[in-house]
């Protein structure tokens, strides 16, 4: 996923100071990733794991020449911390921090959009390309390195379908957690479009759930503009209409973002759905 | 949040959106001044109350009063009315639909304007609904509310005031974080007013820290829901039997659905979050059993949680609240085999496979 993700990716971390952004700044230099410094305001000049602390984005931006950040900071103050990394110039951000403010988000996407910035999530576990680098928080002991794509609105999902598909021995290119909030920075379709011209994916795996249209809408793309084959696991066949269930996106409203309506859509449109998690690798491995 | 019907239009009231003269009651005794003829309205946070007698017209005080003992005795999908709005009938000339809510996959806020007012929006007919994408950044402008007066057929003077309601309601709409503001129906009354007869809106829970003042108590949620809302758990009440704890909403609601392959079905929900600390497996435990389940099925993957530490947590919480029913538990991530031979040495069942481990729950809950 060159586009967004190469082993010379320059990573920094928001919030780096905090138990969940330092944690994973580690996790992340296991896995290979660069990163290059983090940025909290009031922590500038102190060091976190080697790594320098910045006030701010702009000058953190100057003197690592990252591309690539990373935000753990608080929901109250994620807006802002977004705001300020578009603005300092770097091309991908990914938003981990969850239960922002619907207005938040929508306000820095909007904005992002003005300067062609990419926003991963918010409330997502990032993205991870095996053997190059780790922008998020999955576990590094899942991932082997293949040729399929998955990108999911989910985090502990992913977990267990990629771990399926490491021990089924089918690797993977890319993995993207695109969030579980109603209005997030990158689409099922802005993802699956990306698998589509990466050449070092052959396969996509989609991971949905219940909530807005947003499977039934990556079915119409799958079904007219790509080319390699997908395959999906939609979770929520059993859920409740009305009940958010625990992702402020995942809600059947009104009678709509049914399990039943995305899991018809996307097998109308060629794809093999999987029933539960572990049937994912086995029907990949029937076709091939 | 969903805010009552007399919340919101105080809201709408506050923000310039003209409202029918109106006023509370809790008992058919505070029914006193009423300029008739009137209507009674119980006070819940869900649809459908109209056909289940909740909505009521009088032209007498003994008529209203009886209404209110009526209405206060109903039970509404799960609600008991404990307040009556009490509105002055308005004459009707025509009744109009508008609303702003979020296009998901736009990424941006929608206006819904229709002339067929006073009907669920559902069941409009798409071609007889108008959208407008209102940017956040601009607001909703001149040219986009002359369309919409034009699409509504709304001529000189009710323009001038619609125009403004328009105004209003976006406004309203993005300074209290909305997920939808609801106007339905917009009534154009016989000498020409336009009124909100109706009004719902929905605030975006994860903004509520911002608007304290909003604060709902009476809302969509069991008490149990409500009491783990107020302590930050993910839980939902679900009609089954087997109590279902797991970290992660996805995974959660991926193992109800591997449970009901099984003829096993959920009777709660409950998302342990990213985390291992024995408190919280304590606490979801906890709540578990006020929920009277017959199996729990705990269900943890981890890449970095210590599967040790996390049995560990199950142990101690099954002899602390002295657990009876069966216990099934599926953990994968760091020291999992140490993890499963505790569980497995004290009496609970232990899987590596989440599908063996649903199978085996819901035999369990008697599938």
């Amino acid at each position: 996923m060159a586009t967004i993700l190469t082993k010379n990716t320059k990573v920094l971390v928001q919030g780096i100071t905090g138990h969940q952004g330092t944690f994973n700044a580690g996790q992340m230099m296991e896995f290979g990733t660069k990163v290059v410094g983090g940025v909290t305001p009031g922590k500038g000049g102190e060091t976190v794991l080697g790594l320098p602390v910045f006030d701010t984005m702009v000058e953190a931006v100057k003197e690592t020449g990252a591309n690539t950040s990373i935000v753990f900071v608080p929901a109250p103050f994620a807006r802002d911390a977004v705001l300020e990394a578009i603005d300092s110039g770097v091309k991908t951000i990914a938003v981990i921090t969850e239960r922002i403010p619907v207005r938040d988000s929508l306000e820095f996407i909007q904005y992002a959009k003005l300067s062609g910035t990419r926003i991963i999530g918010p409330n997502c576990p990032g993205l991870a390309s095996p053997g190059k680098a780790k922008v998020g928080i999955m576990p590094n002991s899942i991932f082997s390195k293949g040729k399929i794509g998955v990108v999911s609105r989910s985090g502990t999902l992913t977990y267990e379908i990629v771990n399926a598909l490491t021990e089924a021995g089918l690797g993977q290119s890319t993995v993207i957690g695109i969030g579980g909030d109603p209005v997030i920075g990158t689409s099922f379709i802005e993802a699956l479009s990306l698998f589509e011209k990466d050449g070092e994916t052959d396969a996509v795996v989609l991971i949905g759930e219940i909530g807005g249209t947003a499977e039934e809408e990556a079915a119409e793309f799958i079904e007219s503009r790509m080319s390699k084959p997908a395959y999906a696991y939609i979770a929520g066949r059993t859920a409740p209409p009305g009940k958010r269930m625990g992702h402020a996106g995942a809600i059947i409203a009104r009678g709509r973002g049914t399990a039943q309506s995305k899991i018809s859509s996307l097998e109308e449109a060629g794809v093999r759905v999987a029933s539960i998690p572990a049937e994912v690798p086995k029907i990949i491995l029937k076709e091939v | 949040m969903k805010l009552l019907e007399y919340r919101a239009k105080r809201l709408f009231d506050s923000y310039g959106i003209p409202i029918p003269d109106g006023y509370i009651v809790r008992s058919p005794e505070e029914l006193l001044n009423v300029s008739f003829p009137t209507v009674l309205k119980a006070q819940v946070p869900v649809g459908g109350r109209g056909k289940a007698g909740g909505v009521k017209s009088a032209s007498t005080l003994q008529e209203a009063r009886t209404a209110a003992v009526g209405i206060l005795g109903l039970i509404i999908s799960g609600y008991t009315p404990k307040e009556i709005l009490v509105e002055r009938k308005l004459a009707i000339e025509r009744e109009i639909y508008l609303s702003v809510t979020i296009d998901r996959s736009g990424r941006i806020p929608l206006l819904l304007a229709s002339s067929e007012g006073g009907m669920e929006i559902e069941n409009v007919p798409d071609e007889k609904i108008g959208k407008w994408h209102i940017h956040p950044f601009i607001g909703i402008q001149g040219y986009q509310i002359r369309e919409i007066c034009s699409y509504l057929r709304i001529e000189d003077p009710q323009r001038r005031e619609l125009s403004e309601l328009l105004r209003n309601l976006w406004k309203l709409f993005w300074e209290n974080d909305c997920e939808l503001a609801e106007v339905n129906p917009l009534i154009q009354t016989q000498d020409g007013r336009l009124v909100a007869g109706d009004a719902k809106i929905t605030i975006n829970d994860d903004s509520l820290y911002r608007h304290k003042d909003l604060l709902n108590l009476e809302e969509e949620l069991t008490p149990l829901e409500r009491e783990a809302k107020e302590k930050g758990i993910a839980f939902v009440q679900l009609d089954g039997e087997i109590g279902v704890i797991a970290n992660g909403a996805g995974l959660t609601m991926a193992t109800l659905d591997n449970l009901a392959l099984y003829g096993g079905r959920g009777g709660v929900f409950l998302d342990l979050g990213g985390t291992d600390d024995p408190k919280k497996t304590e606490q979801a435990f906890e709540f578990i059993i006020k929920a009277s389940p017959r199996v729990i099925l705990l269900n943890i993957f981890g890449g970095m949680t210590k599967c040790d530490s996390v049995a560990e947590g199950v142990l101690a919480v099954k002899n602390k609240l002295d657990i009876s029913i069966p216990v099934v538990v599926r953990i994968r991530g760091m020291n999992e085999q140490q993890g499963r031979d505790m569980l497995s040495g004290a009496g609970i069942i232990a899987f590596k496979d989440l599908d063996e481990a649903c199978r085996k729950a819901s035999e369990l809950g008697g599938a």
